[in-house]
């Protein structure tokens, strides 16, 4: 046997049941530490709740100090995210079900009011709460914030304290808990027993008189027309159509290339130099980076009008005559300020 | 009764007489000095025998004059090492609809519809929906483990670099991906104006990755145990979803790194995503950091507070995930103006997420009658289409629609069909009929037919 395959027989075998894999080499076993340091998920059945406690009176303290600017001190706050409290009833914790829900006119739909399961509510805060510092909060304080938002809620008493074993007496008091089905055809096969389900709705396929007319029900109101501002400027310039304005103002294409870009690309600079790099002049940005905190834009503007040669090469930069000294003035200013765009 | 003839004769009037112009002309005439104009047509009148010949007097200034760009040299290779759109195309951008979240790290931006030809979406213009904020993650840093949610499940929890995924056999697709809350606003009623807030959230790339089949086969996955995929994110949300099992199995869902032949975008999920063809944007989970195969649904915020679907009784859908049959019509669409009447193609995209179009049909009427649209090839499953039909506008006033079949069968329903099913106050999953209304002043915008 060679020592390259006796070295691939002894690889195999410390490989163990590797070896049977398609893909040897490809990925490694994933260490105890690592799949706990991610494997953070609490399923509605409470899988994955890690042991621990809060009371509302704790939870209370952390609130005010990193939540309460988002969600207000009674989490009923819409100015940054939808209210997490509000629009449930003693009557819903009995029943499971939220009336708000059935009525067409109720403006709001908090947390709670959809929320079936509690661990839910565990699993979000651990991974995605505080706002800009999430994953930050110990198991004991999500517990703790928990208890307070349950509190806010109702479901609780201002005294509870949280814990793995009292969150499942909570969610028997959840006022959604019997609010979900998943009774429909929009599961893409097994899992929920709905692959069977037709889908709801569907169109009619008639080609010809298929009704007596066709009855506009609803328009954009005047007051939205303009409310996503100018739509001739959300178009193109040029095709079958243009877009229509709806605010004053009209596109402005010249504004990527003004005053010395444009001066520089008119006298015929930008023919020898580019902006970044050298074409066969330096490019600007070199020209800018080599004269830094020099005093030399009287020198440079005197190399552009009467031209030069030697200082980057013996390609000789050609006379420039018909700019202007304040032209010039303006250009060398411009390069040496490493020739920004606008 | 006019003829074609008339009318394409009419049509072809569009461009004059301004064509004639030089610009400084045009201003002339929209300052409402018209003396000039009429020496111009006497000018042009007196060679009307003989066309070619205005040019000898008259002419396009844009083919008389000597131009900038046929007059000088241009710039330079690599001037942009990686290129940019022309700066005549800056209308079209991602937007954001003013109110609709109050906070820009967890947003919508929309694909201006109104403007892309084909299927694929620029990727720089593809729509974005963040939960909170996207990141650039160093993809020498990014892991992607796989493990099980309980014993047995998986027999041999595994991570995976970039390094590993991309040295694995790779698979190149092309698939349509929708926000489940896409057309969310116009439930009630026509509340924005334009396709690309009624329809934005929706973007079609070609993907390159790994089937999740073969990354969990390779970690012993117990598929007789397993019923269902969480997929997480590694972002601050560590956003996560249930991810359906016959999905998976069927290997079309990817462990994605590339996004229209360069790697995805970090708005999209750089260096790695989750690609769930058919199924609604949230559960391409981006930034994609891990994968845990359970026995039961994982009922996750996404899935209980958010994308569940209300209906008039006060039930909510729970994962509701595929994208039904849809359609729309991007040109002409609201917000836009035809430019004056004659002939126009009617454009639009068609899609579903049960597999492949199978007819689009298109109507100027309100849907009293249609035709049929004509699709563009190739026509792939769980992929956008898009169709066409030709139109002569007259300056009449008109309601297009587009109604979209797809190879299961499935025909898109009207509004009303909708409501009957599902009320008014769902966010999600609205796939109903999209109507514009042109105007005899040839402006288009939004309304709804029952």
């Amino acid at each position: 046997m060679s020592k390259f395959f006796s070295a691939l027989l002894a690889l195999l075998i410390a490989g163990g049941a590797y070896a049977q894999e398609r893909f040897p080499g490809i990925g490694r076993p994933a260490t105890r530490a690592e799949v706990q340091a991610w494997d953070i998920d609490v399923r509605p059945d409470f899988q994955g709740l890690p042991r621990g406690k809060g009371t509302v009176a704790q939870g209370e303290e952390i609130w005010e100090a990193k939540c309460a600017s988002c969600h207000g001190t009674f989490g009923e706050a819409n100015h940054t995210f939808s209210p997490i409290v509000g629009g449930t009833t003693a009557r819903d914790m009995e029943t499971g079900r939220v009336a708000n829900l059935r009525r067409q006119d109720y403006p709001q739909r908090t947390t709670f009011m959809k929320a079936p399961s509690v661990a839910t509510l565990y699993d979000y805060i651990r991974r995605a709460m505080p706002w800009t510092n999430p994953k930050s909060l110990s198991d004991d304080e999500v517990y703790a914030v928990l208890a307070y938002m349950l509190n806010l809620a109702d479901i609780v008493p201002a005294e509870f304290e949280l814990n793995e074993r009292t969150i499942r007496d909570v969610q028997n008091r959840m006022p959604n808990r019997n609010g979900m089905t998943t009774d429909h055809a929009m599961w893409p096969g097994r899992g929920f027993g709905t692959e069977r389900n037709k889908p709801d709705t569907r169109g009619p396929a008639c080609m010809t008189d298929c009704r007596l007319e066709a009855r506009i029900a609803s328009s954009l109101p005047d007051h939205a027309r303009n409310a996503h501002g100018n739509l001739l400027l959300q178009n193109r310039v040029i095709g079958p159509v243009r877009g229509v304005p709806t605010a004053p103002g009209d596109f402005d294409f010249d504004d990527a290339e003004t005053g010395p870009m444009l001066l520089a690309r008119e006298s015929g600079c930008l023919a020898c130099h580019g902006v970044a790099q050298k074409i066969v002049g330096p490019g600007f940005a070199e020209v800018a980076l080599r004269y830094r905190n020099q005093d030399v834009a009287e020198a440079l503007a005197g190399r552009v009008r009467q031209g030069a040669q030697g200082v980057w090469g013996n390609v000789p930069m050609p006379p420039q005559p018909d700019l202007k000294d304040d032209e010039i003035r303006a250009l060398v200013g411009w390069i040496l300020a490493g020739a920004p765009e606008k | 009764m006019e003829t074609n003839d008339d009318l394409t004769a009419r049509g072809a009037l569009r461009p004059a007489p301004e064509n004639f112009l030089t610009p400084s002309q045009i201003a002339e005439v929209s300052k409402g000095r018209r003396d000039f104009l009429r020496a111009a047509f006497a000018a042009a009148g007196a060679v009307a025998a003989a066309p070619a010949a205005l040019a000898q007097g008259a002419g396009d200034p844009d083919i008389l004059e000597p131009l900038p760009w046929a007059t000088s040299l241009g710039k330079p290779v690599a001037a942009l090492p990686y290129g940019q759109p022309s700066r005549y195309e800056r209308g079209l951008q991602r937007r954001q609809s003013p109110g609709l979240t109050q906070t820009d790290a967890a947003s919508v931006s929309f694909t201006p519809l109104q403007g892309t030809f084909g299927i694929v979406t620029p990727s720089g213009l593809h729509f974005e929906r963040h939960h909170q904020g996207w990141y650039d993650i160093d993809p020498r840093r990014h892991r992607f483990m796989i493990n099980g949610g309980a014993p047995g499940m998986i027999r041999t929890p595994k991570v995976f670099t970039l390094d590993d995924i991309m040295r694995l056999p790779s698979v190149s697709r092309f698939h349509f991906i929708e926000c489940g809350a896409n057309t969310g606003m116009e439930w009630g009623n026509a509340a924005v104006p334009t396709v690309q807030y009624t329809h934005g959230m929706l973007a079609c790339s070609e993907f390159t990755g790994v089937p999740l089949r073969v990354l969990l086969e390779e970690c012993g996955a117990d598929f007789a145990k397993g019923k269902f995929v969480l997929a997480e994110g590694a972002d601050g949300s560590s956003m996560t979803r249930t991810i359906p099992i016959d999905s998976v199995l069927s290997g079309e869902v990817l462990v994605a790194y590339g996004q229209n032949g360069e790697m995805l975008r970090p708005e999209n999920g750089y260096p790695l995503r989750l690609v769930v063809p058919g199924v609604q944007g949230v559960s391409w989970v981006k930034w994609l950091r891990r994968c845990e195969l359970g026995d039961k649904p994982y009922g996750t915020k996404d899935e209980t507070i958010h994308y569940v679907d209300l209906l008039p009784d006060g039930t909510h859908r729970q994962y509701t995930s595929i994208q039904e049959v849809k359609s729309v019509i991007t040109t002409p669409s609201g917000g836009q103006k035809l430019l004056a009447r004659g002939f126009y193609t009617i454009s639009g995209l068609a899609w579903s997420g049960r597999g492949r179009i199978r007819r689009v049909d298109v109507s100027t009427d309100g849907g009293r009658n249609w035709v049929q649209a004509q699709l563009q090839g190739p026509v792939m499953a769980k992929c956008l289409t898009r169709f066409s039909a030709p139109w002569v506008w007259r300056g009449e006033t008109a309601l297009l629609q587009a109604r979209a079949t797809d190879e299961t069968g499935h025909v898109q329903p009207t509004y009303g069909r909708m409501r009957e099913v599902r009320g008014t106050r769902s966010i999600y999953h609205n796939n109903s009929i999209q109507t514009w209304r042109v105007a005899a002043s040839g402006e288009v915008d939004n309304v709804q037919v029952l």
